[in-house]
């Protein structure tokens, strides 16, 4: 069976990236990317995690790495994507931080956000206990290659029983300047006991060229530790975007994702929690909305290995035209993990006759007592509540954004921060203006 | 206002209205009655505009405009308005937002500036009051769970908001209690006017004792089979429908 492509332009950037300078904190997990890379190369559609969403396009490209010119950006172009000016924000641009665009200087007390860089050495330890060991090279080819290019990238860090109540936004642009080119950011997470903060990855394209973003970000939750963590995407209409999010939770604590898909030409979303304490639990929820040719995959995986833990996720895909959307989402239940309570929804709303859905479930229990369920549903737009709007003299487009709105009301609402609710609301509300049948 | 001439319509390639004729003038109450399945319902929903009913044959005319040739969005915005016999639910959408799009966009029509969320639930509290309805209806989703006489109240509600020039009530007094048919009722008539006028379809004599009509129409098989005031109504009451039909066959 042949599992792997491989990717000869980006196997020697990597050779090229892996041997360049770098500190010594990331040496070693760049040549174990460069090893994997080599040997695994990228997944083909026989790799069953891959079945549905073809990434040759991406292994027979010749990215180079993104050289962060930030100078044809500016703060009035990224005032639509920044969610509120008063939270603390960390812009790069073309795969590079630009201080200048960023602002920290509102950083609350109890927690530390800083570029990879400069985390080396100022929070070294955070570095070390967790690069590379809640999202190995060995994953898989992507996060492989992520690993070989190691360099950029943010490391959160929240102190013990810090409450920290306003988000930080992650905002990661792309223009012009970063088109032909690739970014690769490692995004390093660490809540500590009884910590609660919010955090946002945001995948912004400024530009309608081809460019490929491949993230990585580990995440520690530690016991009775709360975190939320939303990723925006809304890449380059021609992006290609890849990013895995590895999570692993300690006892009592609750670690809640919500991914928002609306960018790329292809994109791949991985989240992956290992709930690894007695009594914790985690949220996955999202909403893809796509069109046009758009291919947008999100894959979760929930690994059950500490009793009395919980498990949530809701994910809604709206489509429309040829665009295909993918849902698979795991659930391993280990033997140890008695008293798992999980529960798994997937909606699809299709808003024409040539979109595609793939969802596909898939529980793995070896505990027996147990509580997990999944249900998935396909539907389209409601035609009876269509004529119902009409006839009050909604007009067509309408009626149908308010009904497309409203399919996806009930996800959005389980976002616990207004500003960023209201936001994808909005941007929800106005994703499909002109809808074709 | 709206002269129907000979109208025919099919669902599905059924034929189901068989030749319609009917004149509504402005200031009157029209009642429209008849056995289950005679097209009392088909009716309404072809003068809203459902796309699902065919015309196949005759006119209907609107302020002498052709109806059937307006979507069912203009045809709302025109003044024409369908209180559903079920009412439809729309979880996600609130009832505010829905009555606010609704009354804007008919505004919009009629070259007028859209109101805003405060504006508007200023707007609508006189006529919350009047379908005696708990303003925190308006934040739940539209008629989602709502019981069927709160939808039925939500429908006059929006007809309260809208102010249609023809309103057409398919059966809103069925399945009501004594109260709520009276707060139905109510509403109606405090909406009626000089130059709007109201076709109500009915199984029941008892909500014509409160909304009056000044004609009353037996409808069967699709036809009109025979017209008359409102002690026709009394009549049917009393006989039922079979003395009618078998006197057509
Ligand atoms: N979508 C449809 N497909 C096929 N037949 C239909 C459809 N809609 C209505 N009909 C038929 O048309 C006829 C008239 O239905 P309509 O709903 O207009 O009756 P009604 O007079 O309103 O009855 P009721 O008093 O029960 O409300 C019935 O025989 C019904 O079965
Ligand atoms: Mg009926």
């Amino acid at each position: 069976m042949n599992t792997m492509i491989a990717a000869p332009a980006l196997l020697s950037q990597a050779t090229a990236a892996s041997a360049s300078e770098a500190p010594e904190a990331l040496r070693a997990e760049r040549a174990a990317g460069h090893r994997e890379f080599e040997a695994n190369g990228l997944p083909t559609t026989k790799v069953e995690d891959w079945h549905y969403t073809s990434v040759s396009a991406i292994a027979e490209s010749t990215f180079a790495p993104m050289q962060g010119d930030a100078s044809g950006v500016t703060a009035e172009q990224l005032a639509p994507y920044i969610f509120s000016t008063s939270w603390p924000t960390l812009v790069f641009v073309n795969g590079v931080y630009a201080p200048s665009l960023s602002q920290t200087d509102n950083l609350p007390a109890g927690i530390r956000v800083l570029p990879l860089a400069q985390a080396v050495g100022e929070l070294g330890d955070v570095v070390t206990r967790q690069l590379g060991t809640l999202a190995p090279a060995a994953r898989d080819g992507f996060t492989a290659l992520n690993a070989s290019f190691l360099g950029e990238g943010v490391v959160v860090h929240v102190s013990k029983e810090m409450v920290i109540d306003v988000p930080v936004h992650l905002l990661f642009v792309v223009n012009d300047a970063g088109v032909g080119g690739m970014q690769h950011p490692r995004i390093l997470m660490l809540a500590e006991r009884h910590a609660r903060a919010t955090v946002i990855e945001s995948w912004v394209g400024l530009t309608d060229g081809t460019y490929f973003s491949n993230a990585v970000t580990e995440v520690t939750v530690e016991s009775g530790a709360t975190l939320h963590h939303l990723k925006v995407q809304r890449e380059g209409r021609n992006a290609y975007h890849v990013g895995t999010i590895e999570a692993r939770q300690g006892r009592d604590s609750h670690y809640v994702n919500f991914a928002f898909t609306t960018g790329a030409q292809l994109s791949r979303t991985n989240v992956y929690t290992v709930l690894d304490g007695e009594g914790c639990g985690t949220t996955l929820n999202g909403l893809t909305m796509l069109d046009g040719e758009q291919h947008g995959d999100v894959q979760t995986r929930i690994e059950h290995a500490q009793p009395k833990c919980f498990s949530r996720q809701m994910y809604k895909s709206i489509l429309d035209d040829t665009s295909h959307g993918v849902f698979n989402g795991k659930v391993f239940v280990q033997s140890i993990a008695q008293q798992t309570d999980g529960k798994q929804t997937n909606n699809t709303m299709l808003l024409s006759k040539t979109a595609q859905v793939d969802a596909k479930p898939q529980l793995e229990i070896f505990a027996d007592d147990v509580k997990c369920t999944h249900g998935a549903t396909v539907g389209r737009i409601d035609e009876t509540a269509l004529f119902y709007m009409k006839s009050r003299g909604i007009d067509n487009d309408t009626s149908r954004q308010l009904l497309t709105y409203a399919f996806a009301a009930d996800v959005l609402e389980t976002i616990e921060n207004e500003t960023i609710r209201d936001e994808l609301e909005r941007i929800t509300m106005r994703r499909f203006t002109s809808v074709t049948d | 206002m709206l002269e129907i001439r000979d109208l025919h319509a099919a669902v599905d390639g059924t034929p189901i209205l068989k030749g319609i004729s009917l004149t509504v003038n402005a200031g009157e109450v029209h009642a429209v009655m008849g056995p289950n399945g005679s097209g009392k319902s088909t009716l309404a929903q072809v003068l809203a505009g459902h796309p699902a009913y065919e015309i196949t044959g005759g006119e209907i005319l609107y302020h002498g405009e052709n109806l059937a040739e307006m979507d069912a969005e203009v045809r709302a915005q025109q003044g024409v308005f369908l209180a559903f016999q079920y009412p439809v639910e729309i979880p996600g959408v609130s009832n505010a937002y829905f009555l606010r799009a609704a009354y804007n966009a008919k505004r919009k029509a009629k070259g007028l500036d859209e109101v805003d969320p405060m504006e508007f639930l200023d707007l609508v509290e006189e006529q919350l009051k009047l379908v005696d309805m708990d303003p925190a209806m308006l934040h739940r989703s539209v008629n989602a769970g709502f019981s069927g006489g709160e939808k039925k109240r939500n429908e006059i509600l929006q007809m309260a908001v809208l102010t249609p020039t023809l309103a057409i009530l398919d059966e809103t007094d069925s399945g009501l209690d004594i109260d709520a048919l009276r707060i139905v009722a109510n509403g109606v008539n405090a909406l009626k006017r000089p130059d709007n006028a109201a076709i109500v379809v009915t199984h029941y004599q008892r909500l014509l004792n409160y909304i009056v009509p000044d004609y009353v129409h037996v409808l069967a098989g699709g036809r009109i089979v025979k017209s008359g005031g409102k002690e026709l109504a009394l009549e049917l009451e009393a006989r039922g429908y079979d003395w009618l039909l078998e006197a057509v066959a």
